[in-house]
Formats: C-alpha cells, sequence, structure tokens
C-alpha cells in the first residue's frame, strides 16, 4: 500500500451570538464587577442564570445580585491546561456555589497544587482586568478565608449593555483521506488520473470515493482514464471569486474523461468563452509543480458525438 | 399499532486509535456487509435505514452523506440521520418500525476521533455561552463528577481502578476491543481520573438490522426482542445537577420496563470508571448482574458508535443463548447529561 497522506486542516469558525434578556444583564454585570442570579417561581436562585427554569420551562426574568464569594462543591485539578482554557498554569476545575445562588457556576480556580483544594473551600472571584460581557471577566477563582462579601442588591439594568457575544472556535485536524483518494491523488502527482471501477455494475467512479454508491460495495479495480475528455455540459462564470486571480467571463464546464462513468468538473481555457459547447474535446493542462491541472483545453480533434456522453451530464 | 421488534444482527468493527488508511465509508462498509451477510438481505429489502455520527470529529463537513455510498442508496431509499449515538439512530428506527412504515430497519454508526483532539471537540457540545468559552475538555467534566462521588464516600479512586481493571480483563475475549487484558492505571489526566479511568480514544463503526414480527424469526434463530427503550435528557448546565446520580437513566429505565423484573446482563455506555458507579446505582444493578461482559467503553470509545455497540453486544449474547433479558444502556453529553435504556429479551429457551 502506498504511503497514506495526511494533512493538517484547521477548522475555525468565530460564531456571533445574541443573547437573550437575562445572559445579557448577566455578561453585561461580570463587565460591571456585578453578578448576578436569576429567581424560579420556587423560590430558587440560579447562577448562571438563564431565560428559562431548567425544571419547569417557565420564562423567568426576576434578576438579584449574589456575592463575589462562594463555596467549592466539586473540583478536579487540571495539571496539563489546554489551550483556551481560563489559566496557563496548573489550576483546579471547580463549580462554585456562589454566597446567596443555589447553584453552581463552572470555572477555574487558582490554586498552588491539589494540595490546596477541597470541596467546600471558601472562594471569590478574580476579576479580568480587562472585561467587555463575557464569561471570561472572570479571570478565574481565587482561594478567600471569609464569610460572603456584600452586594449592593443590584437592579440588572446596565446603560450600555451587551446584547451579542462573539464566540471563537479553533479545532485542529490531522486530515487522511483514506485508501482510494489517497491513490487517486498520488496519481495524480505524476499527471495521471485513476479511477476506480464498481465489482457489480462496472461503473468507473472518478475521482474515486472507495465504495459505488448505486450498489454499496467496494471499489477496487483500479482504471486509468484520461487524459483527454468530453465536455458533457457548462456555466459561463461572470462574477470574480474572491481570491482567484482569473478573468471573467471563464467556463467552468463538467468533463468526461475518457473511459470515466462519470464527469469530473473544470475550467475550460484556451477557447473564446462563448465559443465552448457540449461535445468539445479538452485535454488537461498542467503547471509547473501543480498536483491537479490548471484548467481543460480544446484537443481539437471533433466534437464527441452527443449519444457518446448523453449518460454522463 | 403494537408489533414486536427485534435486534436480529450485529457487527463492528476493530476499534483503533487510528485509522488513517481509511476513510469513513472504507472503514463502515465491511460491518454494513456483515450485518446484511448475517440475515441474507441486501440493501434493496431494506425498508428503513437509520445513522448516527458527528461531522465534528473527523472535521469532515457531511461526511455522513459520504457514509451513505456504502449502503448503495440506488434507487432512493428511505434514510434519516441523527448528529448523536447509533442508539439514537436505532431508537428512531424502532419507531419507524412501530409504525408499520417497514419491517426491517439497517443503523449504523461510526466515529473517527483519530484526526482531531476528540478531548476539545467535545467542548463544542456545551453551553456556548458560559461554557465553551472555558474549553473544558470531556476528561476535565467527568473529573468534577468523580470528585464529587469521592466526596459523597460512594466511590474512591482504588474501587475506580478496579472498575477499568475489570472491564480490561472482560474485554480480554472481545476481539473487537482497543485495550484488553491488563492496562497500567498511569497518572492522573485531570485529578482524581488517571489514564485507567479513561476510555481509549479511537476509530470505529457498528451496524445493527432490526426486524419486526415473524421477518424476526425468519432472520434470527433466536431474536433479541426490544422489550422496551426510552431515552432521557437533564439539564445542560451541569451547576444545577446532582452529578452523583442519574434521574435521566433511572427514568428512561423505568419507561423503558426494565425494573419489571430482573436483568441478568447489562451493558453500561460509562466511558468514565466514575460513570458506571452512577449507573450501577440509577439503574439498581444488584451484583448478580453481569455488567460489560464486553469490557464495555473503557475496553473500546469509537465516539458515536459505542452506544449502539452496547445494543449490540447485548443482543449479541441473547442471540448465543448467554443471556434472557439484558438491559442496554447509551449516554450522550457531559457528565451522563442524556440516557436512553433498551431492555431486551430471548424467547423461552
Amino acid at each position: 500500500m502506498p504511503e497514506v497522506l495526511k494533512a493538517p486542516l484547521v477548522v475555525e469558525f468565530p460564531f456571533t451570538r445574541s443573547l437573550g434578556p437575562v445572559q445579557s444583564a448577566f455578561l453585561t454585570g461580570l463587565r460591571e464587577r456585578v453578578v448576578l442570579g436569576v429567581r424560579t417561581a420556587d423560590g430558587r436562585t440560579l447562577v448562571p442564570p438563564v431565560e428559562y427554569d431548567p425544571v419547569t420551562a417557565e420564562e423567568i426574568r426576576d434578576l438579584v445580585e449574589v456575592a463575589p464569594t462562594g463555596t467549592v462543591t466539586t473540583w478536579a485539578w487540571n495539571h496539563e491546561p489546554r489551550r483556551g482554557q481560563p489559566l496557563g498554569t496548573p489550576f483546579a476545575w471547580v463549580l462554585v456555589q456562589l454566597d446567596g445562588a443555589d447553584t453552581a457556576l463552572l470555572h477555574a480556580l487558582d490554586a498552588p497544587g491539589p494540595e490546596a483544594v477541597h470541596t467546600g473551600m471558601r472562594v471569590r472571584v478574580r476579576w479580568a482586568e480587562e472585561r467587555s460581557g463575557a464569561i471570561t471577566d472572570i479571570a478565574c477563582f481565587e482561594p478567600y478565608d471569609g464569610a460572603a462579601a456584600d452586594v449592593s442588591g443590584h437592579s440588572g439594568d446596565f446603560e450600555d449593555a451587551v446584547h451579542g457575544i462573539v464566540a471563537h472556535a479553533r479545532l485542529d485536524y490531522v486530515y487522511s483521506p483514506g485508501r482510494a483518494q489517497s491513490a487517486y491523488i498520488n496519481a495524480l502527482s505524476s499527471r495521471r488520473t485513476f479511477g476506480e471501477r464498481c465489482p457489480s455494475c462496472r461503473k468507473v467512479y472518478v475521482p474515486p470515493r472507495g465504495a459505488c454508491p448505486t450498489c454499496g460495495v467496494a471499489t477496487t479495480e483500479q482504471v486509468e482514464v484520461g487524459p483527454g475528455g468530453t465536455v458533457t455540459t457548462f456555466c459561463i462564470v461572470n462574477i470574480k471569486a474572491k481570491n482567484l486571480d482569473i478573468e471573467v467571463p471563464y467556463v467552468y464546464a463538467h468533463i468526461a474523461l475518457d473511459g470515466a462513468g462519470l464527469a469530473l468538473h473544470g475550467r475550460i481555457g484556451g477557447i473564446p468563452y462563448d465559443q465552448v459547447r457540449m461535445g468539445l474535446r479538452v485535454e488537461p493542462v498542467w503547471t509547473e509543480g501543480a498536483r491537479f491541472p490548471d484548467h481543460y483545453r480544446p484537443t481539437g480533434e471533433p466534437d464527441a458525438d452527443y449519444e457518446t456522453y448523453k449518460e454522463l451530464l | 399499532m403494537t408489533r414486536d421488534i427485534a435486534l436480529v444482527a450485529f457487527a463492528q468493527t476493530d476499534h483503533r486509535r487510528t485509522s488513517d488508511e481509511l476513510s469513513e465509508v472504507e472503514m463502515l462498509m465491511p460491518v454494513l456487509h456483515d450485518v446484511l451477510g448475517q440475515t441474507g438481505l441486501k440493501t434493496a429489502d431494506i425498508g428503513f435505514t437509520c445513522s448516527g455520527s458527528s461531522d465534528y470529529l473527523a472535521g469532515r463537513a457531511f461526511s455522513f452523506t459520504l457514509a451513505l455510498d456504502g449502503v448503495g442508496a440506488w434507487p432512493p431509499i428511505s434514510e434519516s440521520h441523527v448528529e448523536m449515538d447509533g442508539a439514537w439512530a436505532l431508537y428512531e428506527a424502532w419507531t419507524k418500525l412501530l409504525t408499520g412504515d417497514a419491517d426491517t430497519a439497517l443503523v449504523y454508526s461510526y466515529g473517527k476521533s483519530s484526526p482531531g483532539s476528540v478531548r476539545d471537540v467535545l467542548t463544542r457540545q456545551l453551553d456556548p455561552y458560559y461554557v465553551a468559552p472555558l474549553w473544558p475538555d470531556s476528561v476535565a467534566l467527568a473529573a468534577l463528577q468523580a470528585q464529587a462521588l469521592i466526596d459523597a464516600g460512594e466511590t474512591d479512586e482504588p474501587a475506580l481502578a478496579a472498575v477499568g481493571a475489570r472491564s480490561r480483563t472482560d474485554a480480554r475475549t472481545n476481539s473487537h476491543a482497543q485495550l484488553r487484558g491488563s492496562v497500567p492505571q498511569g497518572d492522573y489526566v485531570v485529578r482524581p481520573l488517571r489514564t485507567g479511568d479513561c476510555p481509549p480514544i479511537g476509530d470505529g463503526a457498528a451496524a445493527v438490522i432490526l426486524a419486526a414480527g415473524e421477518r424476526a424469526r425468519e432472520l434470527c434463530a433466536r431474536p433479541a426482542w426490544i422489550r422496551g427503550i426510552d431515552h432521557r435528557i437533564e439539564a445542560h448546565a451541569l451547576g444545577v445537577r446532582d452529578l452523583t446520580d442519574s434521574p435521566s437513566a433511572r427514568l428512561a429505565a423505568e419507561k423503558a420496563g426494565a425494573f419489571e423484573r430482573p436483568v441478568d446482563t447489562a451493558e453500561l455506555h460509562a466511558p468514565f470508571s466514575s460513570q458506571e458507579v452512577v449507573l450501577r446505582k440509577a439503574l439498581r444493578l444488584g451484583d448478580d448482574v453481569r455488567v460489560n461482559p464486553s469490557g464495555g467503553a473503557l475496553a473500546a470509545n469509537p465516539i458515536m458508535a459505542a452506544g449502539l455497540i452496547r445494543i449490540g453486544e447485548a443482543a449479541t449474547r441473547i442471540h448465543r443463548g448467554e443471556s434472557d433479558r439484558a438491559l442496554a444502556h447509551a449516554t450522550s453529553g457531559p457528565c451522563l447529561q442524556q440516557n436512553l435504556v433498551a431492555v431486551l429479551e430471548g424467547d423461552p429457551r
């Protein structure tokens, strides 16, 4: 088996999320160093507060300030902080029941070591220096030897409240395309195109994905196709794509390589866009060092007869 | 309409740390062919197809549509997909058979965790406002639950280590398992959980076939009848839950009829040793119940398939005559947030 191909793949997405009125008040409060909970109909105070009662699903809006001090209800020592976590040095994950709250908040506790942490210990919020209205406005918790801090009874009304957050996410992968696609990509590097034939219906798939989607069986027999092919259908692109250095208008086409059971797609060059037609015979044009054809150009052969490609549109 | 529905065939891959040489469909196809081969069915004979997977694991958008290539979905088939463990796909298929719309169903699921960092990937399922920005990884959240259990006096570190050791000892007879036999308990990953308390990270796939009534008897010598199945979910916020208990698992078991008569076998989807402690209590499993004879998720935990595998393993023991009434459990979300319980029975012998 040839070497398995691998490549880094980064999936990154900044989600812009809008906040409900309770979330907005809570996160704005953190910006102002005020911790708010929300009271349920049965008198419990939920911190962090939510828009709907987790038991009854009733809409809840009764905001109440709680103390920035509290008690650890459970903890876990994290000796190897990971990317994005609140502290870069070893810390304890903690659930903290703030004074005045009936539920616990998840965050980090900055402590010298696991021997300094226990369930029931008293902690207080350490505020981030720069705050924007996000859960990370709490930098972490820190040990605190004292009674509940006083609260002013904040109403939850703020000027310039935050109504949304931008949640950044990044996940790193090492992508591997599998057997069939690896063989296809490896062959392309020597400017040859291999498809795979279905043992049941005999169709040749290009590019191959390892299975015949019609028959549900593995394709294993490799079949070289092309290099020539036939334009089976096409469109004229009139809008320039971002970061794409191709003059418009140009033609993007379905091309059935000779011997292939379905068409792949590529750009047609070397001919004015308004002269491209169904049945046009084309061949790939490679640029130095490329791993796939830059575009396809006319071969000069007579056009293919419609009957020869009508199943490959 | 009431119909008896049974699991009549089950197959799974050998679960491995990596499967670089295989695409998802290449990994999945052998198990699809295996269950079809066991029953003699062809794709065209299947009334309904349902799958479970998550594109986040391998970072591959719409991978489930590519996986469908392995089914042979032409002429067009009746098909559905859940972004859940395959146990929930099985639940959907079960309801479809109950309606009478189909007599047979193919259910499959797969997960390739090896391309990514699954501890980080799983943070993306959490509350995006208050929790996900802190990136608490899956082991950290399980460790908070484990510490709560230790504080409550329900377990201790040696007892947790014993759960992992027993699981991997049992897995010695399971050729598909990723960790088999003696595995060092290791260092803390996130204290109090050590390497041995955590599931192996790996790739794998599984498939089952369900059939209704007489069709099931035609396809399998001793069908595993699904006597009840139910799933329940708890609040997403960890701080509002009692992490030492699992009311959702208990309620699902009650609705599935698990408490009506004792079971002889239980396959529990407890990825962390501490979660088995919670589930044994919630599901009222005594010492006379054989728990996770397959080795469970501590021996192989292909995410999105591990729950379906629990149901398949329980059914297989009924097929073989090694069990008459078994409980199968699947979980989803952090700290056993969501739980599915199925009760399976064989015909009297």
